[in-house]
This record gives structure tokens, sequence and C-alpha cells, in this order.
């Protein structure tokens, strides 16, 4: 039966740099995939792009794809990311570059997906009758217009299929389903149909399992104690094949564990109902079998796929003011009952908790995460003060300078943290998920000089 | 954590966490005593809103959502996990009564391991 490799080599603009190198030299493999793109990045580089007009992408992809490019040239591997950003034709650019720097530019053959940008024409959509709508709230948004700093549409699969049919082996796309960068090639290699829902299905359920790295291959597991060794992690390699079923292992001496277990975790991580959607298809997570198939190899079989749904979602930024944090160790006899009158000194200090929109402190180290474990008292703690408010001044004014006095003038055994300084006010970038027709979203695929609108 | 794995993270405002059970009867028991309000009872200080439940049978896991429960989510939270992320951990915490047959002959993996905490 056909068979084709994917790796994935990290799950967020940050992940461990040296992923990508191990992930082509460690083993055999078709198709590297690389994501760039957090929610909150989006709008990070629409303001970097506007300050620069060819900035606007993750620089990091240029150094990793330096590491590797040569390597993927030479044994055929094609490259397929999402760090196009929102300037994927800056990004291009910058790849066509680097190949010729690296004397690779007659073998890198590199396509763009593009339209998933929906910034610049958010007016004209919401004239032609999109409303854009917050799917949790409700709320129109007309309300947030003013201060949106970046809309992009999640586009499917198809985009990176037709790259691929036209020979390109560095595929750079916008905004697209996590998924998408994992189902595409399983598409393009097998032939599957778009309406086959069940191989789709299949495809997107690969892609979900690998798309956060090193979270299905050990990483963040329940049974840490079962995992050797987290040095060198190994990073998810998909081999997929022609009818839907597919295995998830990793490169060999690599650290981390695959099993049922950890796929399955991963499975239900960042999941709502059974039904996940997609772009390409609602995939039917409560169909998926596992099984063990060897050490550090899971059996995925049995994904079931529903039709598509009819819109798209799209992620907005906006500007929703700003926050700061500060924090003091509290230490010694009593440091709970000293972080409070430390906390409570504070609050006076800089105004009273009601002087924000919101305003906060907890005790790390106590019930920082969620509430308290220990039956015992902690030895220590670190209090973390938080607000949020609209106005900037008012927090870099009332709120930082008010901090680290508390040192020298409340409770013994407090001390505050080294690298820490006066805290600043940064900007809050919050999301508005929202739904667009297909027909309102114009993807583009651009391969050398030829432009298609899909 | 003698019964089920799990593992948690954000959509927005609302956290997530997959509890999977580590045999078919503890899949049984938890189906009926690993309840929404359950949850909703164990998570009161964080969770301001509702919980929901789905299951998915074929891998022995349900899928809890908890509403409102990240302080407004993503960078508009002022929580130190705005995440979710170590709700799971938090959960598995719990102490719950269970029959001995589910602890004894279900949990032998990890009770064949050395297992730091138990």
């Amino acid at each position: 039966m056909k068979r084709t490799i994917i790796a994935n080599c990290g799950g967020f603009w940050g992940d461990d740099p040296t992923a990508p190198r191990r992930q082509v030299e460690g083993g055999p493999i078709d198709y590297l995939v690389m994501d760039y793109l957090a929610e909150v990045t989006m709008a990070l580089l629409q303001k970097q792009r506007a300050r620069k007009a060819d900035a606007g992408y993750p620089a990091d992809f240029l150094t990793h794809l330096r590491d590797v490019l040569p390597a993927c040239v030479q044994r055929g591997i094609r490259i397929i990311t999402n760090a196009g950003g929102v300037n994927p034709l800056g990004c291009r650019a910058a790849v066509e570059a680097l190949a010729r720097e690296l004397g690779l530019s007659d073998r890198v053959k590199v396509a763009i997906v593009a339209g998933d940008d929906l910034y610049s024409n958010l007016d004209d959509l919401l004239a032609s009758g999109e409303p854009l709508t917050n799917m949790d709230t409700g709320q129109a948004l007309s309300e947030i217009r003013h201060r949106v700093l970046s809309a992009n549409a999640y586009l499917g699969a198809a985009g990176i299929v037709k790259a691929l049919e036209r020979g390109a082996n560095v595929i750079i796309t916008g905004r697209v389903a996590d998924a998408a960068v994992t189902l595409a090639p399983m598409m393009f290699e097998f032939g599957w149909s778009p309406a086959d829902w069940d191989r789709v299905a299949a495809g997107v359920v690969a892609g979900h399992i690998i798309e956060c790295g090193a979270q299905c291959t050990g990483g963040n597991f329940t049974d840490w104690w079962l995992v050797k060794s987290y040095k060198r992690m190994g990073f998810p390699i998909v081999e997929a094949e022609e009818d839907g079923s597919f295995v998830v292992t990793k490169h060999p001496n690599t650290g981390g564990l695959v099993s049922v277990h950890t796929v399955a975790e991963q499975i239900v991580y960042e999941i709502g109902p059974p039904a996940y959607m997609t772009p390409d298809v609602v995939a039917r997570f409560d169909s998926i079998h596992l099984e063990q198939e060897g050490p550090d190899r899971v059996r995925v079989t049995g994904a079931r796929g529903e039709a598509a749904p009819e819109k798209l979602k799209v992620s907005i930024s906006y500007h929703a003011g700003w926050r700061a944090f500060g924090r003091l160790a509290v230490t010694g006899p009593e440091a709970l009952a000293k972080a409070n009158k430390v906390a409570e000194a504070f609050w006076d200090a800089a105004g009273g908790r009601g002087l924000y929109e919101q305003a906060m402190h907890q005790f790390i180290g106590w019930n920082g995460c969620h509430a308290p474990l220990a039956t015992c008292e902690p030895g220590e703690v670190l209090v973390q003060f938080a607000v949020r408010d609209e106005d900037e001044r008012k927090i870099n004014s009332r709120f930082a300078p008010h901090i680290v006095p508390r040192v020298l003038g409340t409770v013994p055994g407090i001390t505050y943290i080294a690298d820490q300084g006066r805290p600043r006010a940064s900007e809050v970038v919050a999301f508005w998920p929202a739904l667009v027709s297909r027909a309102a979203v114009r993807q583009r695929l651009v391969v050398g000089d030829e432009e298609l609108v899909l | 954590m003698r019964l089920c794995l799990a593992r948690s993270g954000d959509k927005g405002d609302t956290a997530n966490i997959g509890v999977i059970a580590r045999s078919e009867a503890i899949y049984a028991w938890m189906l009926e005593h690993l309840t929404p309000a359950f949850v909703k009872r164990y998570f009161d200080e964080v969770c301001e809103g509702e919980v929901e439940r789905f299951e998915l049978p074929n891998l022995l896991a349900v899928n809890f959502l908890l509403y409102r429960s990240l302080g407004g989510g993503g960078t508009l939270s002022l929580l130190l996990d705005a995440q979710g992320k170590t709700y799971a951990q938090y959960l598995l915490a719990a102490e719950v009564e269970v029959p001995e047959s589910l602890v004894h002959a279900q949990n032998r993996v990890a009770d064949q391991q050395e297992q730091p905490h138990v």
C-alpha cells in the first residue's frame, strides 16, 4: 500500500529550535510541517508589517529553514508551513533570497497560499452583510471595530493540495487550520476527493494529533514516570496510508514515549464536542480506534467524517487595554498570613482594587493555578499582583511603583524578584471568534508567475 | 490518578479537561459519577459558568468544557494559568470513593511502575 511520512517539528512559534533539523536528519520523512501562528501572533505581525512593508511573517522560520533546506532539497522532502503570517509574499521573497544564497535557486519552488487575511477589507465584509458576530458572546463587531488589530479566516487544505500538484517544494500559507498542513499531503499523495469525508477526517485526526509537537510523544503526559527521558524529545511522525489509517511514531533514539495513552490524551486536548469542526470536514473524534502496534508506534484507524461546515471560522484580534504584573516573595513562618498582610498594604498604596477594571492577587506556591492541594502551609509563596485597565498611564503610575516598596515597609521574610524591576503595562490583545461565508473568502495560490483563485 | 489520565487546555475563556479511564470498568464508573455537577463543584473557585460533558467511548474518555473559567481567557486573563493547562492535574488529585476492584484490577500499569506519588 502507498505510504507517506509526515513529520511535525513544533507546536507553536517558539518551540524547540533543534526540532526541524532533528526531524530531517533522524530518519526518512517525505514532508516537514511547521507551525508558527498562535492567535496572538497575527496581531503582532500586523503591527510589524505596518511599520515595515516587507515584514509581517515570523523571521525565525528563515533561521529554521536555513538549517534544513539543503537536506530537504537533496532528499526530496517538501516543507509546508503557515510561516507566511500576514505577508506570505514577503516571506516568499525572503525564502527565494535564502535559496539563492545557498545555491539552491533552481531546485526550490516556492508556493504561496493566501486569501485568509481579511484585515484590509473588513469594512467591505461588514457592508456586504457579514456581521462577524462574536460566536461566544453574540456581540456585534461594531463594538470593537475601531480596535481591530488583525482578522484572518481559517483556510482548509485545498490551496496546499493545488500547490503540491504544481510541484512546489516549499509551501507557505497564512492562516490555515492547524490540521490542514498534515491533511493536505495525504490528500495529494493518495488522491483523496475533498468529499471523501472519512478519509479527510483521518487526515484531520492525524493533523490534530501532531499539531502540538511533543505533546503526543510523551510531553504533558499524566503517567510521566513512564517516560524514560525528556532529553532530545522526539517530535511526532505520521506514517499515513492510502486507506486513511496511519501510525503515530517518533524517530529512534529520541526522548519521549508514543503510547495509546499519550496519543489519546492529545486527541482530547483543546476540543469541544466530539464532532470536531474544521474547514475541510467535521471529524468524529468518537470514531477513532487506537492500537499499540509496537514500541513507540500507535496505529490509528476508523476515523469517520461528516460534510464540512458551511461557514469558515475567522479569528479577529483587537486591542483590549493594558495589563501589568508585579511579584514579591514572602517566606518563613506564617508565610500565608504575612502574604495576606502585604497584599492588603499593597492595594491600599495602589489606590484600591476598585481603581482598575480588573485587579487580583494570587499566592503562587499555594493557589496560583488552582485551589490548594497541600494540607499544610507552604514555607514560601510568591505573591503575584495583577491589574488590567484601559488606561496605560494609570497602571504605570498608580500600580507599578508600589510593588517594590513593600519589601522595606511590610513584613519580615519578604524579597522582590531579582530580575523583575518595576513592572510596565503591556498591551492586551483579545480574540473575537466569528464565522464568515465561504464565498466571502477568496483563496489564492501563487506559484512562480502563476496566480490562481480557488 | 489511579483511575484516570487527563489533559487540559483552553478555547478562549473556556477550559477543556479530557479525562481517560484506565479500564472499561472505570469508564462505566466515570459515566455515572464523574458528572458535570461534580466537576462544577470541584472547580467552584475558578468556574463561573456551566460545565458540559461529552462522551468518547472509543477512547474510554469524557471531555468536560468549563465555561467562563479562565478569567477572561488568553491575554485578557490575569490568572497565572490563563490557559487552564494545570486543571487536569488538579482534577486527577480529587479524592473519590470507588469499589476496591477498580483500583486493584485495573491500574496494574501504573502500580507496577515506581510511582512517586500515590
